[in-house]
């Protein structure tokens, strides 16, 4: 339905005074893919965003669409359609009115008008809500409200910005499905902010890691996840247990031996290391073994300190008696004080240069 | 480009009104020190004896004891007056509320000089009007409510569980109040008192229709000698301008430390939708 | 602050009555029982026994006197108008936050707290025929005969609106500023815009702020007395109601006729709030008209 972009090329640098939010943040996103900013609170997502739609100035760089820069256009003559945390709907008017807003800034005929606000009303699956008024809405309502209204424009680019934050937990997954459906359904190209990694993975084709308005890691959701290309997006992935190690030896398909603080760990690595250098040793609590075999390569003795029953599993920290601590999700059961061996499958350990040591890619 | 020049003409326009009004108050301040001054850019000599002889010339210290006496009993009052009040409309709910507060709101919202006669008149009536006590009791009708909607978003602040906690813990009514309400109304308090101080101190209209001849605040007896102007010279009448000036300026000195500037106008909030 | 709901349990206990009386009291004597009295007194006039309506037929009957109320829209309605223009239009354009916020506020607090005696004497000897204001535009060659810009219509709309504009640009920049952001920038993302942003979607949402300020600024310039004397014809082209209304009770002593007198202004400026609410409701039926409706 929509005519979408082909490709939104970007170079942004912000400041605000002193502080500089956006260094030299750069991307290519392609026709009809879904795109996510993911970051921590202050990394930048949420302004690169508010740049791009043309609500605030860059400081410098430059923003192209289809071969043709757009950054100097302001925002009512770009084209795209923006989705609000807060939803941002207009309380003065009704939801047709809202919705409607915009096609009557184009002065499209009235029977059209209200046909395609029917149409999108259909299409967030609020037919009978016409004629109230955004406060009479509970909160998932006013974001679907807040969507067909940005779609009903058929923009070329949608913006959202983290806009299932305000709701609880099962709604967001609902409007979690929606948004993925409208955006396959409808064919449009998608820029989303989130500081919620599940909702990065879940909805996108390419996901954008940004930590200090520096751009961490770009990739797909599986290479996010699973080969994250430093510690803090190891760490933002769920990554958390790391363990300081030195490389002992490195093979040609990637794995590697490393030492450290009386363990002995093999894994895999992405990295250029070798043998002698400091690394990082990472591994994420689902993919701890916990068993009774005794210690060896990749495995660990330890005591169990603290279990918390989590429903499909435990949550255990252990006391490894190299004296680390370790955290670890296990369907096993296990008694606090009881002594288990925690295995570390090599294939799920990956090494890291160290912070501060090509960290930033 | 557009926006650039509508911004600038903007704060031209704000460093216009900011420029007339600093001619305004200097000129003032300016003439206070003049020996003679008549159609030149500045006097051709300068004095400070219209300062002595305003004080002693226009009775300033007995005006400057009851302007500061009556601004006191009027913040001590009010503040009385108005705090359980504003306790009960923030926390509770009962009907004919709405109407409660239209009616504290009425004071503030009808020009004195409407309500000003039938008030003076009321007092005359009973002996009290041009007595220190008149002014105060008539200052006080637009103070309460004042102090209500003042304190009100204070209470509202304060969880409901702080008081529930305290009164789980075996604190009384009197205690919540004694321990809990008072400490952290205190920045409420403050704010409300200062913003009182400051109005009383420079109301004009109610203090006029009351006062009489020995109980005149000082903006009172400014008006009657700028009204009368040419009977005392002009700079002795400018002198007593500085002093009133400089007595507003220190109190909005002391009121500037605990309010934004912002609260000393009416707060309209947004509706909520 | 919540509403109460018919059927909601009252929260007025003994406690609560006993917190609401003293100050209730004070308002119901002090500002109440004074008002009734007033339009008690002002139908008992001195000459005639009993009930009548002598005073008002009396101002209305007297050119000289129902003269003022002319005089007195004839301030007010500019006055307003002006003052809240120039305020809205200044606090829309620094809706996002000004440079200099603190000081600007600051300085535009001074005329409210410094009053309005203090002004009227500033303006009589800055805007003076011999005040620096003349001074300044005989020097710079574009007057030849200095300005008459004190003891008239002009002094006192000056003086008003020195006092007025700062009280008026704080309150609708706090009104404005309170209004969410992302409100225009989603309009800005829909196609609007500044100016659409403005008439469409702000100016509704502004609508009861300005509609208060309006309210607040015409019953003030309504009441004006001081500025009207001391930088007015008081006797003449600027005697207003309130000067009236004084000059029956302080000069003449007949307390019942200065009470009609000032019922009479009550009575337009209650008027006036009636015309504003009206028009406030004619404004955002414009400013929605075919986008709230089908």
């Amino acid at each position: 339905m929509a005519v979408t972009i082909q490709s939104l090329r970007f170079r942004i640098t912000k400041r605000f005074g002193a502080k500089t939010v956006l260094r030299d943040f750069a991307l290519e996103v392609r026709g009809r893919q879904f795109v996510t900013f993911l970051g921590p609170s202050g990394c930048g997502k949420s302004t690169a965003l508010n740049i791009l739609a043309g609500l605030i100035p860059a400081t410098d760089g430059d923003v192209w669409i289809d071969g043709e820069r757009i950054d100097h256009l302001p925002p009512e003559k770009r084209g795209f359609g923006m989705v609000f945390q807060n939803y941002a709907l207009f309380p003065h008017m009704t939801v047709f009115g809202n919705i409607a807003f915009g096609l009557q800034l184009q002065r499209r005929p009235a029977a059209e008008i209200r046909e395609r606000v029917r149409g999108m009303l259909e299409l967030v699956q609020l037919p009978a809500f016409e004629d109230r008024y955004p406060g009479q809405l509970s909160g998932g309502q006013q974001q679907r409200i807040a969507i067909a209204r940005a779609l009903v424009l058929q923009p070329r680019l949608m913006l959202l910005d983290e806009p299932l934050s305000n709701l609880d937990a099962k709604l967001r997954i609902e409007m979690r499905a929606e948004i993925k459906r409208l955006h396959t359904n409808l064919g449009l190209t998608s820029i989303y902010v989130t500081h919620d990694q599940t909702e990065a993975l879940s909805l996108s084709d390419w996901v954008v890691v940004m930590r200090d308005g520096v751009l961490m890691q770009a990739g797909t959701p599986q290479e996010i996840h699973d080969q994250p290309r430093n510690l803090f997006v190891a760490d933002f992935m769920g990554f958390r247990n790391f363990f300081p190690v030195q490389v002992a030896s490195v093979h040609p398909d990637g794995s590697v031996e490393a030492a450290g603080n009386g363990m002995r760990i093999r894994g895999r690595t992405r990295h250029a290391l070798v043998p002698g250098a400091a690394a990082v040793a990472a591994i994420r609590p689902d993919d701890v073994v916990v068993g009774q075999q005794a210690a060896g390569s990749n495995s660990f003795r330890g005591k169990v300190e603290i279990v918390e029953y989590l429903g499909r599993g435990n949550e255990v920290i252990l006391a490894l008696e190299t004296g680390a601590r370790l955290w670890v999700h296990t369907p096993e059961r296990v008694t606090p004080g009881e002594s288990v061996t925690a295995v570390f499958p090599p294939e799920k350990v990956i090494l890291l240069p160290p912070e501060g040591a090509g960290g930033a890619a | 480009m557009r926006g650039r020049l509508w911004g600038l003409a903007l704060y031209l326009f704000v460093l216009g009104f900011i420029l007339n009004l600093l001619g305004i108050v200097s000129h003032v301040m300016v003439s206070a020190f003049a020996k003679r001054w008549f159609g030149t850019p500045l006097p051709t000599a300068f004095t400070t004896e219209w300062f002595t002889y305003a004080w002693s010339n226009f009775d300033l210290g007995r005006i400057l004891t009851v302007t500061l006496s009556v601004a006191g009993a009027v913040v001590v009052l009010a503040l009385i007056l108005g705090f359980p009040a504003a306790y009960i409309l923030a926390r509770r709910n009962f009907r004919g509320k709405p109407l409660l507060l239209l009616l504290y709101f009425l004071p503030l919202l009808i020009p004195q000089m409407t309500y000003g006669i039938p008030l003076a008149t009321t007092l005359y009536r009973y002996a009290i009007g041009g007595t220190v006590a008149g002014v105060i009791l008539a200052n006080l009708v637009p103070m309460v409510p004042l102090a209500v909607f003042i304190l009100m978003p204070f209470f509202e602040q304060i969880s409901m569980n702080l008081e529930w906690g305290a009164a789980m813990m075996g604190a009384n009514r009197f205690q919540v109040f004694r321990r809990i309400l008072l400490p952290l109304t205190v920045p409420g308090l403050l704010t409300a008192g200062v913003l009182i101080l400051v109005n009383t101190v420079s109301n004009f209209e109610l203090t006029f229709l009351v006062s009489g001849a020995g109980s005149q605040t000082l903006v009172v007896a400014l008006f009657y000698n700028v009204f009368a102007g040419g009977v005392r010279p002009v700079y002795s009448v400018d002198a007593m301008a500085v002093m009133y000036m400089t007595t507003v300026m220190l109190l909005l000195l002391l009121a500037l430390r605990f309010v934004r500037p912002t609260q000393m106008v009416f707060r309209l909030d947004q509706p909520q939708r | 602050m919540r509403r109460t709901r018919a059927g909601e349990p009252s929260e007025l206990d003994l406690m609560a009555t006993a917190c609401l009386v003293p100050s209730l009291l004070y308002v119901l004597v002090m500002f109440v029982y004074p008002f009734l009295y007033g339009i008690y007194m002002s139908l008992r006039p001195a000459k005639v026994a009993g009930f009548s309506l002598a005073n008002y037929l009396t101002f209305f009957g007297d050119e000289w006197q129902y003269r003022t109320v002319w005089i007195t829209f004839n301030i007010a309605v500019p006055n307003t108008v002006v003052v809240v223009s120039v305020a809205l239009l200044l606090a829309y354009g620094m809706r996002r936050g000004i440079w200099l916020e603190r000081t600007v506020t600051t300085i535009l607090v001074l005329p409210i707290s410094l009053g309005v005696i203090l002004l009227a004497e500033g303006i009589i000897g800055f805007y003076g025929a011999r005040g620096w204001f003349n001074q300044l535009l005989l020097g710079l060659g574009l007057l030849n005969e200095p300005l008459v810009l004190t003891h008239n219509y002009i002094g006192v709309m000056l003086s008003l609106f020195m006092q007025q504009f700062p009280f008026c640009f704080l309150m609708l920049l706090g009104y404005i500023s309170g209004i969410d952001p992302s409100i225009e920038n989603s309009a800005r993302t829909l196609g609007a815009g500044p100016w659409t942003v403005f008439y469409k979607v702000m100016l509704p949402l502004m609508a009861p702020g300005i509609a208060i300020a309006f309210a607040l600024v015409f019953v003030m310039s309504f009441g004006v007395f001081p500025s009207a004397i001391l930088l007015g014809q008081p006797a003449g082209a600027t005697r207003t109601i309130a000067i009236a209304a004084y000059q029956q009770a302080f000069e003449s002593y007949d307390m019942s006729y200065a009470s009609a007198i000032a019922v009479i202004m009550g009575v337009f400026q209650m008027a006036g709030l009636v015309i504003i609410v009206l028009l406030r409701r004619r404004m955002v039926m414009a400013a929605t008209m075919g986008v709230g409706k089908r």
